[in-house]
C-alpha cells in the first residue's frame, strides 16, 4: 500500500526536476501510400546511448517550474516592466496558461464552495421538514447530480444548455435576446460551468447537512422554544452551531475538489473559455505529446496550492491535537 | 521443439504453397496481442487477426479510445505487453521516438505476404508499418441547397466563402458552413490544413525551430475567422460528433469532414429527410494561391513491438498479415473504411478521399516533434478567434508554448 | 420529536418549505428524467438541432422505427455492446474497493486514533495530496511499471490502485470519527475480559456504525464513477461501465453511438436507484448517528 502512496509522489517530485536528454537527429526520407518525403526522425542509437547511462533524463532543478508553460517568472517581469496600468498587466498575466488556469480555478473555488454549503442548508432543512414517507423518493433524487458519472452527464447537460436545446432556448425567452448563447463568451462560461459545480456538488452538502441535522440535540431545540426564540433566531442560535464542525468538514472537501475541477471543462468543451490545473495537466498528458515533466510540475504546484488554500484549517488541525495531547 | 527448426519449417511451408499456409495463417506457436484505435475497420482487422488462433498461439486485442496513451508504456517494456499496434502517421510517431517497433523488412523477406509495395511504409529505407486505409478531411455539401441559392459546388476556401455569402444573404440558412472548430486537437488541425493549404512548412527546414509565425500562418488564420462568420457562433466548443449531428439535422450546406464519417451521413437512417440523398462528398479546397488542397491525408497501418522475442514478432506479423489479405474484402468490410488493400472496390463513402489523394493532399507530417506543435496550437489558437489577440500574437504565443514543450522534450537544446 | 415542531410552522413557511423542495427535486433530477424519457428515442430527436420540443415528440422516432419509443439504445448497449458485462466488473470493483477501504480504514483509523503521536496531521496532508493531485498524474506513473511487471489490464490492480489513492482519505475520516469515542469505552470492555480484537469488535464497531457508513459510500461513488483509472488501467474485456459508456461516443474519425451511450447511463443509475431505495433508511440513520466531525 505505501508502495502505491509514496512511488508516485516522489516519482511524481523527481520527474518535475527533470527533462528528456537530448535527441540526435537524422534525415530520412519517408514513404507511404501518397509518395515519399523527406523528413527527420530520432537517432535512437545516438539517443539511447544518453537514456541508458541516466535513465530519468537531464536534471535541471527548478527548470522546470519557472519556464513559460507554468510559473513563467521572466515572462511576469517582462510583462511588468511593459505595461503601463495594472488592467494591461492582468492581460499580459490572463496570456499565460498557469496563471489562466489559477485565475480561473480561484473564481471557481471560491464562488462554487459558499452556494453549495448555502443551498445544502437549505435542501437539508427543508427536506427534514418534509413527511416520513416521501423522504427516501426525496433523497434519492436530491442525491441524482453528484452520482451520476459526469462524463455523460455533462454530455446531456451540454446538449440541454445549447442555443438549440431546452435550457438555452428557455433563457432566450426569459431573457428576451434570440441571440444568446451561453457557449460563445467567456463570462457565460464562466457562469454556466459554476452553475453545474454548484448543482453537482449541493447533494453532498446536503446529506452531510442532513445527517447532522438528525443529531440536533431537541432539549436544546424545545428550551428555545419556550425562552420564546424566533425559528430564525433557533436555526441562527442552535441549529447553526451544531452543524459547525460539518460545515468545515464539507468546506474541507469541496475546497479540494473544487480547486481540480475538470470534468465539465471537458464536458462542456469549455477549454477555450476557462482552463484550470487539473486540466492543463491532462491536456499535457493527453495524446502523442505526452509532456511528463510538465505535468508533474502543474501537478506539484497543484498540490502546494491546495496547501496554501486550506492553511487554516490545516493550522487548526495541528493546534487541535496539542489540546487533545 | 526448437524454435529455429520450426520456424523456418513455417518458411519452408510458405515458399512450396502459400494459399494453404495461409489457411491457418501459418503460425505454430507464439503469442499476439494487438493494441490500437476501436472504430470498426480496426475491429474488422483485430476479429480477422483472431481467427489465427489455435493451439499454441494465442491472439489478443485491446482495441479502445486511450490506445495513445496506452501503446508507449504497453510497448515499453521487455518483454512488451503488447506484440504489434495499429497506428496512423501521427502516432507512429512517438512508437518511433522511443525505438519502440522493430523494422520488418526481415519479416517480410522472410513470410512475404499478400500486400502491394505501396502499403509498405518506409521510414528512412526501413519498412516500418504495413498500411491498409486512408482517411482524409474534405468538404461536403448539398446538392439541393447549392442549387436553391444558384451557386456551384465551392473548390477554394475563398468559393466557401462566396458561397456561404449566398445562401446566408438569401436567407436559406443562417450558419451554412460547417467545420470541427473546437478549442484542442481541433482547431490545430484545421489550422495544419490551412497553413499546408498556403504552402507553408511547420518548422524551418531540418530544425525543430517552429516556422508558423508568418504571412502563412497570418493568412491562415484570418481565412479560418472569416469563415466563422458562417458559422454557429459556438464554433470553438463544436467537435466533429456535433458538426456532424448538424449535418444530419438538416442545419448546414457545406462543410469539412473526416472521410471515415462519410459512411453514416450517406445513410437516410438517422438523417433529416432529405439530407441524406442530397449529400455529396467532394474535394477538399485549396486556398489562397496554394497548390495543394487545405488537407492532410491520414494512413492507418500495423506496427510490430521491437522487445518482443522474433518468435511472437513472427506469429503478430502472420496474425496481422493475415488479417488485411484482400480475402477480407466483403461489401460490409469494404463499406468500413477507404481500404488500400488490392481487390477493394471504391464504395460511394470513399469518393472523397480518393479526390484528396488525387488532388495531391500532403500527409500529415511524420515529425518527432509535431505533436508537441499540434497540442501548442490547441491551447493558443482560441484566444485569436474569442478576438481576445492579434493573429501575430497568437502566433508568437504558439511559438513560445511549442518551444519550452520541445526543450523539455528534449528537441530543442 | 421533529413533529412537534413541523406541526407548529406556520402555513407561509410551509408554502416556502415546499416550493423549494419542488424546485430543487425539479433542478436536481429533470435532466435525469430527460435523459430517461429520451433514451427511448432515436438521436435525431433526443439531441435535435431542429427543436427540442422534438425529444418530447419523438417526430424522427416514429419515422425511423414505426413507434412513439424505441428500445434500440438498450439493445444495442446491453446486448450487442455487452455492457452487461461492464456492470459485472464494475460491481466487483466497487465491492472490493468498499470491502478493502472500510477494513483497513477501520482497523488502521482505530489504531491511529488511539495512538499518541501526531498521525492524524500527516494523515490530513497525505489525503490532502492524494485528492489535489489528478489521478491522471498517478496513472500516466504506474503505466510502465504494471506492464513491466504484468499487472496491466487487471481488475485486482485496479482495486489495489483505488483503494490507494482514497485510502489516506478514508483512513483520515475514520480516524476522526473514532477520536469522538471516548477511550474509556474500550478500557471498560477490556476490564470486563476482552481482549483488544474483541473490545473492537463488539464495542467499538456498533458505535462506529455511521461512520463505516458514511466512508463506505465515499468509497463506493469513486469506485463507481472512476473514469482516470479504470479507463487507463483495464483492458477491454474488463473494463467498467464508465469507460464503456465513453467508448460508445466515437472518435474524432469515426461516429459512435450516443444513443448507446444514453441508454448505458440509465443502466448504470438503475443499480444506485436499487440500492438507495433498499438501504436509504440505513444510509440516513447511519449518517445520522455520529455523523463527521472535522
Amino acid at each position: 500500500m505505501l508502495l502505491f502512496i509514496f512511488l508516485p509522489i516522489i516519482s511524481v517530485i523527481t520527474q518535475s526536476l527533470h527533462i528528456a536528454h537530448e535527441q540526435v537527429f537524422v534525415e530520412v526520407e519517408n514513404c507511404d501510400f501518397f509518395g515519399c518525403k523527406k523528413s527527420t526522425s530520432v537517432d535512437r542509437a545516438a539517443t539511447e546511448q544518453l537514456r541508458s547511462e541516466k535513465p530519468l533524463g537531464r536534471f535541471v532543478g527548478l527548470d522546470n517550474y519557472f519556464n513559460r508553460s507554468h510559473l513563467a517568472s521572466s515572462e511576469l517581469a517582462a510583462a511588468w516592466e511593459s505595461s503601463a496600468s495594472l488592467g494591461e498587466f492582468y492581460n499580459q498575466l490572463f496570456n499565460l496558461p498557469l496563471y489562466r488556469a489559477i485565475i480561473f480555478t480561484l473564481v471557481y473555488t471560491a464562488v462554487v464552495t459558499p452556494l453549495l454549503i448555502i443551498f445544502g442548508f437549505i435542501v437539508a432543512v427543508a427536506v427534514n421538514s418534509i413527511n416520513e414517507k416521501l423522504k427516501g423518493l426525496v433523497i434519492f433524487f436530491s442525491l441524482l447530480p453528484m452520482i451520476v458519472t459526469p462524463l455523460v452527464g455533462s454530455l446531456i447537460l451540454f446538449w440541454m444548455i445549447d442555443a438549440r436545446g431546452i435550457i438555452g432556448s428557455t433563457l432566450q425567452i426569459l431573457l428576451d435576446n434570440p441571440d444568446l448563447s451561453l457557449k460563445a463568451s467567456t463570462p457565460l462560461t464562466w457562469i454556466t460551468l459554476i452553475v453545474y459545480g454548484v448543482w453537482h456538488a449541493t447533494p453532498f452538502a446536503f446529506v452531510v447537512f442532513y445527517a447532522g441535522l438528525q443529531t440536533l440535540p431537541q432539549d436544546t431545540l424545545e428550551s428555545a422554544m419556550i425562552d420564546g426564540a424566533s425559528r430564525w433566531e433557533r436555526i441562527r442560535y442552535v441549529v447553526i452551531p451544531h452543524l459547525m464542525p460539518l460545515v468545515t468538514f464539507v468546506a474541507l472537501i469541496q475546497l479540494m475538489d473544487n480547486f481540480r475541477v475538470f470534468e465539465p471543462i471537458v464536458g462542456f468543451n469549455a477549454s477555450a473559455h476557462a482552463t484550470s490545473l487539473s486540466w492543463i495537466i491532462y491536456n499535457d498528458l493527453d495524446g502523442e505529446s505526452r509532456l511528463l515533466s510538465s505535468a508533474s510540475t502543474t501537478s506539484v504546484l497543484t498540490i502546494i496550492g491546495v496547501i496554501i488554500l486550506l492553511s487554516p484549517v490545516l493550522v487548526r488541525a495541528w493546534r487541535d491535537w496539542d489540546r487533545q495531547a | 521443439m526448437n524454435k529455429m527448426v520450426k520456424s523456418s519449417l513455417i518458411a519452408v511451408g510458405l515458399l512450396s504453397n502459400s494459399a494453404i499456409a495461409f489457411a491457418g495463417c501459418g503460425i505454430t506457436a507464439g503469442t499476439v496481442n494487438i493494441i490500437g484505435n476501436e472504430f470498426p475497420a480496426i475491429q474488422t482487422i483485430g476479429a480477422a487477426a483472431s481467427e489465427c488462433a489455435g493451439e499454441g498461439v494465442e491472439v489478443s486485442t485491446n482495441l479502445t479510445k486511450e490506445h495513445k496513451e496506452i501503446q508507449v508504456p504497453g510497448l515499453s517494456g521487455d518483454p512488451a505487453e503488447y506484440t504489434a499496434a495499429i497506428v496512423a502517421n501521427s502516432s507512429i510517431v512517438p512508437l518511433m521516438n522511443d525505438g519502440l517497433v522493430r523494422p520488418l523488412d526481415d519479416l517480410i523477406a522472410k513470410h512475404g505476404g499478400n500486400f502491394t509495395d505501396k502499403q509498405k511504409i518506409t521510414i528512412g529505407g526501413k519498412v516500418m508499418a504495413i498500411g491498409f486505409m486512408a482517411n482524409a478531411q474534405h468538404l461536403v455539401y448539398r446538392k439541393d441547397i447549392l442549387e436553391q441559392a444558384g451557386v456551384e459546388p465551392p473548390t477554394s476556401y475563398e468559393d466557401v466563402l462566396a458561397v456561404a455569402e449566398v445562401i446566408k444573404s438569401k436567407g436559406i440558412m443562417k450558419y451554412p458552413f460547417g467545420a470541427a472548430y473546437a478549442a484542442g486537437w481541433g482547431i490545430a488541425q484545421e489550422f495544419n490544413n490551412m497553413f499546408l493549404g498556403h504552402g507553408g512548412d511547420f518548422f524551418i527546414e531540418g530544425s525543430p525551430m517552429p516556422n508558423i509565425n508568418n504571412q502563412m500562418g497570418v493568412d491562415s488564420l484570418n481565412m479560418m475567422k472569416s469563415l466563422t462568420a458562417y458559422m454557429n457562433p459556438d464554433f470553438l466548443t463544436l467537435n466533429n460528433n456535433e458538426i456532424n449531428a448538424e449535418w444530419k439535422a438538416g442545419n448546414l450546406a457545406i462543410m469539412q469532414m473526416w472521410g471515415s464519417r462519410a459512411g453514416p451521413l450517406l445513410s437516410d437512417e438517422g438523417s433529416a429527410p432529405g439530407v441524406a440523398e442530397n449529400t455529396v462528398l467532394f474535394n477538399p479546397p485549396t486556398v489562397g494561391d496554394g497548390k495543394v488542397p487545405a488537407t492532410t491525408l491520414w494512413w492507418d497501418g500495423f506496427t510490430i513491438a521491437r522487445n518482443i522475442s522474433d518468435e511472437d514478432a513472427e506469429a503478430s506479423y502472420l496474425a496481422l498479415v493475415n488479417a488485411i489479405d484482400p480475402k477480407i474484402m466483403t461489401d460490409e468490410v469494404a463499406s468500413q473504411a477507404v481500404w488500400m488493400i488490392d481487390g477493394y472496390k471504391p464504395t460511394p463513402a470513399s469518393a472523397g478521399v480518393f479526390a484528396t489523394i488525387e488532388a495531391g493532399a500532403k500527409p500529415y507530417p511524420m515529425i518527432p516533434y509535431e505533436s508537441l506543435l499540434h497540442s501548442a496550437l490547441g491551447a493558443e489558437l482560441p484566444d485569436f478567434f474569442s478576438g481576445k489577440e492579434s493573429a501575430e500574437k497568437t502566433l508568437a504565443d504558439v511559438e513560445a508554448a511549442y518551444i519550452v514543450a520541445a526543450k523539455e522534450k528534449g528537441f530543442i537544446n | 420529536m421533529n413533529s412537534s415542531i413541523v406541526e407548529n410552522k406556520p402555513l407561509s413557511l410551509k408554502l416556502f418549505s415546499g416550493v423549494f423542495i419542488i424546485i430543487w427535486l425539479f433542478v436536481a433530477a429533470f435532466p435525469f428524467f430527460w435523459t430517461f424519457w429520451g433514451s427511448f428515442k432515436v438521436e435525431l430527436d433526443f439531441f435535435s438541432k431542429e427543436n427540442w420540443t422534438n425529444a418530447i415528440t419523438g417526430i424522427r422516432t416514429l419515422h425511423e422505427t414505426g413507434g412513439n419509443f424505441t428500445g434500440n439504445g438498450y439493445h444495442g448497449a446491453w446486448v450487442q455492446e455487452e455492457f452487461w458485462r461492464a456492470s459485472l466488473n464494475t460491481g466487483i470493483v466497487c465491492f472490493f474497493v468498499v470491502l478493502i477501504s472500510l477494513t483497513i480504514g477501520t482497523l488502521g483509523g482505530y489504531a491511529l486514533s488511539r495512538s499518541n503521536f501526531r498521525y492524524a496531521f500527516w494523515l490530513l496532508i497525505l489525503a490532502l495530496v492524494f485528492r489535489a493531485m489528478p489521478p491522471i498524474t498517478l496513472v500516466s506513473g504506474y503505466l510502465l511499471p504494471f506492464f513491466e511487471w504484468g499487472l496491466w489490464g487487471k481488475l485486482s490492480t485496479t482495486i489495489v490502485v483505488l483503494v490507494a489513492i482514497n485510502q489516506p482519505f478514508t483512513l483520515w475520516m475514520l480516524h476522526s470519527f473514532f477520536k469522538k469515542i471516548p477511550k474509556e469505552l474500550d478500557e471498560s470492555a477490556m476490564v470486563d475480559g476482552c481482549t483488544a480484537f474483541q473490545a473492537f469488535r463488539h464495542v467499538i464497531i456498533p458505535v462506529m456504525w455511521p461512520g463505516v457508513i458514511t466512508t463506505g459510500l465515499f468509497s463506493f461513488l469513486l469506485a463507481y464513477n472512476d473514469f482516470a483509472v479504470t479507463a487507463m488501467l483495464l483492458s477491454k474485456e474488463n473494463q467498467t461501465m464508465v469507460p464503456k459508456i465513453a467508448s460508445f461516443m466515437g472518435t474524432t474519425q469515426t461516429e459512435g453511438n450516443v444513443m448507446f451511450a444514453v441508454a448505458a447511463v440509465v443502466l448504470a443509475t438503475v443499480p444506485l436507484f436499487i440500492l438507495v431505495m433498499f438501504f436509504q433508511r440505513q444510509i440516513v440513520s447511519g449518517l445520522t448517528a455520529g455523523a463527521v466531525k472535522g
